[in-house]
């Protein structure tokens, strides 16, 4: 059960990269990542480094997130 | 922009990230997180009101002089508390030296000063993460 969970998320880590990297709307690319860090943490609580998790939940979904997404606000939403 | 629902939840939603921030540092030395990490959760409190309301409202909630003063004084504390460990006789950063009771493990009250310098941290990483946000924020814009 639980090895279905995390090979159910690092398929879905895999895949939201791939879609990260090829996206030309920065908006989705970057709410994207947001839906990656969040995985990430669950993924990092699975490896048993809660530290980390918590780390990567408040760091890479949260502040990340916002500085990118005020970045895009100030320029343009899609890439050339 | 004023956005009712936005505010309302926010001004809600607001103390209890401050909390679990708070939480975060002062038990960092006993269960995962720390000052970083609750550093970061506090900060992010400080930038969903700015975002919700105004960076106006913001600077007047966290003002610039204030968040400057607190970095340096965070910086400064770790390394002061640092200083203290040579003063009482043993290398930098040393904690058995008896300055701070080092309590029993696992209690709250405990690990000497470890506590203070998870707070140092947790202050410096706090106002550091908000400047950045503020600068971010109130930057015209020019494209």
């Amino acid at each position: 059960m639980l090895t279905a969970l995390n090979v159910m998320m690092l398929v879905f880590l895999v895949v939201c990269a791939v879609v990260v990297a090829r996206s030309n709307d920065l908006l989705s690319a970057v709410i994207m990542f947001a839906a990656y860090s969040l995985v990430m943490a669950i993924v990092w609580q699975q490896l048993e480094a809660p530290d980390l998790a918590l780390t990567e939940a408040a760091m890479g979904a949260g502040v990340t997130t916002i500085l990118l997404l005020v970045v895009i606000s100030k320029t343009r939403r899609t890439e050339e | 922009m004023h956005d009712l629902v936005l505010q309302t939840v926010a001004k809600l939603i607001i103390p209890f990230i401050q909390l679990f921030g708070f939480y975060i540092i002062f038990f960092g030395h006993l269960s995962p997180g720390g000052g970083f990490a609750g550093g970061t959760i506090v900060a992010s409190s400080f930038i969903l009101y700015a975002l919700a309301y105004d960076v106006q409202a913001g600077f007047k909630r966290m003002p610039r002089l204030a968040s400057k003063w607190l970095e340096s004084m965070g910086a400064l504390l770790f390394v002061l508390v640092g200083f203290a460990g040579v003063a009482m006789g043993g290398s930098y950063l040393a904690n058995h030296t008896g300055l701070l009771d080092l309590g029993e493990a696992g209690t709250l009250i405990s690990g000497g000063f470890i506590p203070l310098l998870t707070l140092a941290v947790g202050v410096k990483v706090a106002s550091t993460i908000i400047s950045l946000l503020y600068h971010l924020l109130e930057e015209k814009t020019n494209v």
